[in-house]
């Protein structure tokens, strides 16, 4: 009663919501680069929004099913497949014992989430299923999925659950993949930089570079510098941060970021908009935009209101919908 | 200590996060005032809140803007500094010894911190195990401490060339700095012994041997100890 792993794709891991709370203690928060696309998939099999997921990475894995299961995908579009089928996102699907869910190219987006009925039978560490990389615990042993792996369902499927014809309409509450304009608010340290960085970062393009992964994104773009150079004082960063490291670019902080930082934070990107960072390939450009911290909130009040709906609708639909 | 409380800047860290700075220096005072405020957070929570990350002069505050503002979580950060100031108080300090097997293998680069220090292998091993260190911050990675006390005279210069991995327990120095690896990770720090004790261990209850606020002191131990801790699990 799981799933068997028989290639583990570019980078597959198990990542709920995060791990919140040891962020003193320099324990990372991890978790999914894009939790809206997760808590989604969530919601689509009838699991809680916070319920851990696999995280595709591009090139995705192949996931041997060993009974039926209510799964879902979510994120973006790696062109899935069941048993060389093409598999309809964002909607419920009832797999068979022994199907094969598949992947191919990366059409849209880098990251997509499959999540199952009653999630995987991984134990929680530390208040969380999350795979943390580098220290190497959390989601299955502390590792990218390879083949071999065998992942336990948590609950048995239950026939009363079915792949209603159903699927959410995306448009009201997920990110186009295709708008490449990242909105963001001044960092703590905004006004250090030039007049000239600051203009620049604002009118010119940034392109995401080969050194991107979970911890971050180094970005090529104009090079940025304080108007008069100073040593910082480490202090907390977080998801969405963009630091400026070295000889002037910029990375952006991602779900396996470091606690705290030494680099002078010029922008941090409004939550948002962490889907659109979260679902960039390597290669792609993007665009900043300054917003307050008033209009970063409304947006993410907005964003988390129609998913509550999307949730109600949900939760009608399995309550009633039998 | 009750008027620098009132010198405290706030400013927002992206759009769940409110920063309270508490000056640009570092410095112990600076430090016990971020102490008595961790220590009031842990007492008191608030409505929204999430959880908060110490640092050198500033405290962190992650907070859910859906259930609260930034408004409301400043007006409730600053009644809580009039509370603290009124009536700091601070965590016991703890002392943890940290027992370290200096150079050869487990140190590799004690004999190049001594010629840039001009001073014997054992001369850089006393310095360096006088101090008691202040943990003032832990980050980096789960359960690394950031150090203040290391002696100038063993101040060294990080490795031109970082190493791709170095071992959990490994004691180093960069620049001032001084600290222990609390996982393999690769760095650039200078090498100068290792330590059996684990920093981090995530089937501990309490996971990080180190808080901030703590005091460190590194105590020279035999190889052969720590050969013998090794073999009893408590190693790498």
């Amino acid at each position: 009663m799981g799933i068997n792993v028989l290639k583990g794709g570019l980078l597959s891991t198990i990542q709920d919501t995060g791990r919140f709370g040891y962020r003193k203690d320099g324990i990372i928060l991890s978790g999914a680069m894009d939790t809206l696309a997760l808590r989604t998939g969530n919601m689509i099999v009838g699991n809680d929004e916070h319920e851990a997921g696999i995280e595709c990475t591009l090139i995705g894995p192949g996931i041997l099913f060993e009974s039926d299961q209510l799964i879902a995908l979510s994120g973006a579009d790696l062109s899935a497949t069941i048993d060389n089928i093409p598999l309809k996102m964002w909607r419920p699907v009832l797999v068979r014992k022994g199907s094969v869910l598949g992947f191919g190219a990366a059409v849209a987006g880098c990251r997509s989430y499959l999540t199952v009925s009653g999630g995987f039978a991984v134990a929680k560490i530390l208040g969380s299923r999350s795979t943390y990389l580098r220290a190497g615990f959390g989601g299955l042993k502390g590792r990218a999925l390879q083949a071999g792996d065998y992942i336990p369902f948590r609950e048995r499927y239950q026939e009363t659950l079915h792949d209603f014809n159903w699927s959410c309409d995306l448009s009201a509450f997920y990110p186009d993949l295709n708008d490449r304009v990242i909105r963001v608010i001044k960092g703590p340290e905004n006004e250090l930089f030039s007049a000239g960085s600051r203009q620049a970062f604002f009118e010119q393009e940034f392109q995401l570079s080969n050194e991107s992964d979970r911890m971050g994104y180094r970005l090529k773009g104009p090079v940025l510098a304080l108007e008069t150079p100073q040593e910082m004082i480490s202090s907390a960063v977080t998801f969405g941060t963009v630091q400026v490291i070295g000889k002037g670019d910029a990375i952006v902080l991602m779900a396996d970021h470091q606690t705290t930082g030494g680099y002078p934070r010029i922008v941090q990107v409004i939550t948002a908009d962490f889907s659109k960072l979260a679902q960039l390939q390597s290669g792609q450009k993007i665009r900043f935009e300054l917003v307050t911290l008033a209009q970063a909130q409304a947006a993410l009040l907005h964003q988390e209101q129609q998913i509550k709906q999307l949730q109600q609708t949900l939760t009608f639909k399995y309550n009633n919908d039998i | 200590m009750n008027s620098t409380f009132k010198d405290v800047r706030f400013y927002p860290l992206g759009d769940t996060a409110i920063v309270a700075c508490l000056g640009d220096e570092i410095s112990n005072p600076t430090h016990d005032m971020i102490q008595c405020i961790c220590n009031y957070l842990e007492e008191y929570s608030f409505e929204g809140f999430t959880e908060y990350v110490p640092a050198f002069t500033t405290v962190t505050i992650f907070y859910d803007p859906i259930t609260v503002s930034y408004q409301s979580v400043q007006s409730h950060l600053e009644e809580m500094l009039a509370e603290v100031a009124a009536h700091p108080e601070k965590p016991a300090s703890r002392i943890v010894e940290i027992p370290v097997v200096y150079g050869g293998i487990w140190g590799p680069d004690l004999e190049i911190v001594a010629a840039h220090a001009n001073l014997t292998a054992a001369a850089v091993i006393s310095l360096h195990t006088e101090p008691e260190y202040l943990v003032h911050m832990i980050g980096f990675a789960p359960g690394f401490p950031y150090l203040a006390g290391l002696n100038e005279k063993i101040a060294s210069p990080r490795r031109a060339v970082p190493r791709a991995a170095i071992a959990a327990g490994s004691v180093g120095i960069a620049g001032n700095q001084t600290g222990v690896y609390p996982i393999e990770t690769p760095a650039g720090w200078q090498i100068i012994g290792r330590t059996a004790l684990r920093l981090f261990d995530v089937n501990r209850d309490e996971p990080t041997l180190l808080r901030a606020g703590d005091r460190v002191r590194f105590v020279a131990v035999e190889d052969r100890a720590f050969e013998i801790s090794n073999k009893s699990g408590y190693g790498n």
